[in-house]
C-alpha cells in the first residue's frame, strides 16, 4: 500500500524511456547525415592517397607541393574570392542600407527583386553574362553607341569577366544577412545620437556601422567560403584564363581520369575553407550566418 | 556648444500644428516652460503628448509654428545642434558599447579632453548612484540599472534642457514609485528644465512642478497638481485625473441643483451655461444615522468591496447614477459598513464640493 520511494523509481524509468524515444526519433536524421556527408567525405579522403598505381601513396599530394602551378592556382582562388567578397560589399552594403530605410512594403518589394535571380537557373544567367559581355555584344554595342570607348573591350574570359559574374551570383548572399542586420537595428539607437550631439554621418560610422557588422561579418564569410568552391560561373566567364581549384579538379578528371589528384585538390580546399570558418569564429558568433541568435 | 552660463532655458512653444493627414497630432499649441521647472506632458496614447515632445527634441517637423530655447529659434535647427538631454521610453542605450561608453558618447562628441571627459563620466554615473559601473556591457544591467544610464548620458554633457519620454513605463510598480522620488530629486539638484511625458497621472501628480494635460492635439489645462486635481478645468481633465463621478446641476435662480439637492459650496462656480458636480470616491463619505449635514444624497448600496487599507463601497441615487465612496479602514471598520440594498445618506462638505464647467469640451 505504502510507496516507499515515493515514485522515484518510476519516474526514472519514465526519463530513460523518453532518451530512448528521442534517440528512435531522431535516427532517420542521422542516418542521413551519415550516408550523405559523412561516408563520402571519409570516401573523399580514402581516395585522395590513392595513388596511380593503386596502392596506398602521398603521392597526391607530394605532386602539389612540388609543382608551383598548383600553389598559383590556390592563390588565385583567395583572390578571385576576396576581391569578389570585397566587390559584394561595396554593392551590397549601401543596398541593403538603403532597403533598410524604406517602409516595409516598398522593402519588401526590394527583397524579391535580390530574390528575384535564386529562382533562376545559375547556368542561364552566367550565359546571359557571357553574351551581354562578349565583343559583339550588348554591352559593347551602346558603350560605343553612347561614345564612352571607341574599339571593343574584351570582358569575358579574363578575370573582369570572372569577377562580374560571381559578384552578380554572390550578391544576394551578402545582402541577406546585412539587411536582416540593418532591420534589427532599432531607429532609437539612432535618434539617442543625434540627441547627444552626432551629425548624421557620425551617428551612421559610430552606431549604425558597428551594430550592422556582424551581419556583415556573415554576409561576407558565406560569400568568400562559397566563391572558393565556385565553379559553373567562373568556369565559363573566366573561359580558361582565371583557374580555379574547383576546375582543376574537374580537368584532373575529365583529362586525366586521376581520382586520387582530384580527392587531395577537394580535401585541401575542404580544409582551407575549415580553417578560414575556424578563424572567423574567433570573432563572430557563425550562428549568424545561418540567421539564428545574436542581435 | 558648451555654455559658459549653467543656468537652465526657458522654453516657448507657440502656436505649432502639426497635421497627420486631417488629424491634428497637434492642434495650434502654445505652452511656456519656466527656467529649471519640472513639466508633464499628460495624457492618453494618441493625445499628442509624445508628438510635441519631438518636436521639441527635433524629431518631428511640425507643419508651422515656432520654438524658442531661451531667445534662439528653434523650430528648424536638426536634433544634433539642438544640445538638449532626452531620455528614451526603451532607453535605448548603444549595445556595442560599454556603460561608461555609452555615458562618454556625448562628451567625445563635443572633443572633451580625455582625462576631464573620464571625471565626467564617473560624476555622472555616481550622480545616479551607479558609481563604478562602467566597465559593465549594457545586456549585463537590469532594467532599472538601464534607465539610470540612460539618465546619466542624457545629463552628463550638462543640457539646460532635459526631456523624457515615458521613461519609468518599463519598470515594476516598487522600483517606479522609488525612481519617481529620486528623478525629482535628481531635478533639484541640477536644475535643468524639464519636460516629462506620461500617461501614468499619480507620477504627474508626483513629480511635477506643473502639468499639461494634453487630449486631441490640444493642451487642456496648464496648472501645479494641486489645482489640477482639485479645480479642474473641464470634465476631461476632471475624469482624466481621479476617478470621478458627474452629476449635472441646473440652475435654480440663484440655488444650484444636483439630483434634487441643492448644492451648498465654498467654491468658485464657472460662468456657463451647463455645469456639473464632481464628485471623487475619496471626499464623498457616508452620513452616520441621524446625524445632520450638508449635500446629502439618498442612495442605495449596490456593491461593497474589500480593498486592504480601504473599502470601496458602489452605491446607486433615486435618478440611477451610480457613484463611489472609499474610505480608509481600520480594524472592525468593514463590520460596520452597510450591506448590498440598504439605504444610505452619502455627504460631502461645501468645501469639496467641486462645480465645473459641464458638457463635453
Amino acid at each position: 500500500m505504502a510507496v516507499t520511494d515515493n515514485n522515484a523509481g518510476g519516474l526514472r524509468r519514465d526519463e530513460r524511456m523518453e532518451r530512448w524515444k528521442l534517440f528512435g526519433l531522431s535516427s532517420p536524421a542521422l542516418l542521413i547525415v551519415l550516408v550523405i556527408l559523412v561516408i563520402p567525405t571519409g570516401w573523399l579522403f580514402y581516395v585522395s592517397f590513392i595513388g596511380a598505381d593503386g596502392s596506398f601513396s602521398m603521392e597526391n599530394y607530394e605532386r602539389m607541393i612540388k609543382r608551383k602551378s598548383y600553389a598559383r592556382i590556390f592563390q588565385t582562388t583567395f583572390e578571385v574570392s576576396l576581391l569578389t567578397t570585397g566587390l559584394c560589399i561595396l554593392i551590397g552594403y549601401p543596398l541593403a542600407y538603403f532597403m533598410s530605410q524604406l517602409p516595409t512594403r516598398w522593402a519588401n518589394l526590394c527583397l524579391i527583386t535580390v530574390l528575384l535571380p535564386f529562382w533562376t537557373s545559375l547556368l542561364v544567367r552566367t550565359y546571359a553574362w557571357l553574351v551581354l559581355l562578349q565583343k559583339r555584344g550588348l554591352v559593347n554595342d551602346w558603350a560605343i553607341g553612347l561614345g564612352l570607348w571607341d574599339e571593343p573591350i574584351k570582358m569575358v574570359h579574363n578575370l573582369t569577366g570572372t569577377l562580374i559574374g560571381m559578384v552578380h551570383i554572390m550578391l544576394p548572399f551578402l545582402i541577406l544577412p546585412v539587411y536582416g542586420a540593418m532591420r534589427a537595428i532599432d531607429r532609437d539607437y539612432m535618434k539617442a545620437a543625434s540627441n547627444l550631439g552626432a551629425s548624421p554621418s557620425r551617428a551612421f560610422w559610430t552606431v549604425f556601422l558597428p551594430l550592422s557588422t556582424p551581419g556583415l561579418f556573415a554576409g561576407a564569410l558565406m560569400v568568400f567560403i562559397l566563391c572558393l568552391g565556385f565553379f559553373v560561373t567562373p568556369a565559363v566567364l573566366g573561359g580558361g584564363k582565371v583557374i580555379l581549384v574547383s576546375m582543376k579538379i574537374v580537368s584532373n578528371i575529365e583529362l586525366f581520369v586521376n581520382w586520387g589528384a582530384a580527392s587531395a585538390l577537394g580535401v585541401v580546399l575542404l580544409v582551407l575553407t575549415v580553417a578560414v570558418l575556424w578563424i572567423a569564429s574567433r570573432f563572430i558568433r557563425l550562428e549568424q550566418m545561418t540567421g539564428g541568435g545574436g542581435h | 556648444m558648451t555654455n559658459t552660463s549653467q543656468d537652465a532655458l526657458p522654453i516657448t512653444v507657440r502656436n505649432v500644428t502639426k497635421t497627420y493627414g486631417k488629424v491634428f497630432a497637434l492642434d495650434d499649441v502654445s505652452l511656456d516652460v519656466k527656467s529649471g521647472e519640472f513639466l508633464t506632458l499628460l495624457g492618453p496614447s494618441g493625445s499628442g503628448k509624445t508628438t510635441l515632445l519631438m518636436v521639441l527634441a527635433g524629431f518631428t517637423r511640425p507643419d508651422q509654428g515656432s520654438l524658442k530655447f531661451g531667445d534662439a529659434e528653434m523650430i528648424r535647427k536638426p536634433p544634433h545642434l539642438r544640445d538638449v538631454g532626452m531620455v528614451f521610453q526603451n532607453y535605448a542605450l548603444f549595445p556595442h558599447m560599454t556603460v561608461a561608453g555609452n555615458v562618454a558618447y556625448p562628451l567625445r562628441l563635443r572633443k572633451v579632453a580625455k582625462a576631464e571627459m573620464d571625471a565626467r563620466v564617473e560624476k555622472a554615473l555616481e550622480t545616479v548612484q551607479l558609481g563604478g559601473f562602467g566597465d559593465r556591457q549594457i545586456d549585463q544591467l537590469s532594467g532599472g540599472q538601464k534607465q539610470r544610464v540612460a539618465l546619466a548620458r542624457s545629463i552628463v554633457f550638462e543640457p539646460r534642457i532635459l526631456l523624457m519620454d515615458e521613461p519609468l513605463s518599463a519598470l515594476d510598480k516598487k522600483l517606479r514609485d522609488r525612481m519617481q522620488i529620486e528623478l525629482r530629486h535628481l531635478h533639484e539638484q541640477l536644475g535643468m528644465t524639464t519636460v516629462y511625458v506620461t500617461h501614468d497621472q499619480r507620477e504627474a501628480l508626483t513629480m511635477s512642478d506643473r502639468i499639461a494635460v494634453v487630449n486631441f492635439g490640444r493642451i487642456m489645462q496648464l496648472a501645479t497638481p494641486q489645482q489640477l486635481y482639485e479645480q479642474p478645468e473641464n470634465k476631461f481633465v476632471a475624469d482624466f485625473i481621479g476617478d470621478s463621478t458627474f452629476l449635472d446641476v441646473t440652475r435654480d435662480g440663484d440655488a444650484l441643483v444636483a439630483a434634487g439637492v441643492a448644492l451648498k459650496t465654498t467654491r468658485p462656480i464657472p460662468d456657463t451655461p451647463e455645469l456639473s458636480l464632481m464628485l471623487r470616491p475619496e471626499r464623498v463619505s457616508l452620513l452616520d444615522g441621524d446625524a445632520g449635514g450638508s449635500n446629502v444624497f439618498d442612495a442605495t448600496v449596490t456593491e461593497l468591496v474589500y480593498q486592504g487599507e480601504s473599502f470601496l463601497l458602489y452605491a446607486r441615487l433615486a435618478d440611477g447614477t451610480e457613484l463611489a465612496v472609499r474610505g480608509a479602514m481600520r480594524a472592525g471598520t468593514f463590520q460596520t459598513l452597510p450591506g448590498v440594498g440598504d439605504t444610505v445618506k452619502l455627504t460631502l462638505d461645501p468645501a469639496d464640493t467641486v462645480i465645473i464647467a459641464g458638457g463635453e469640451t
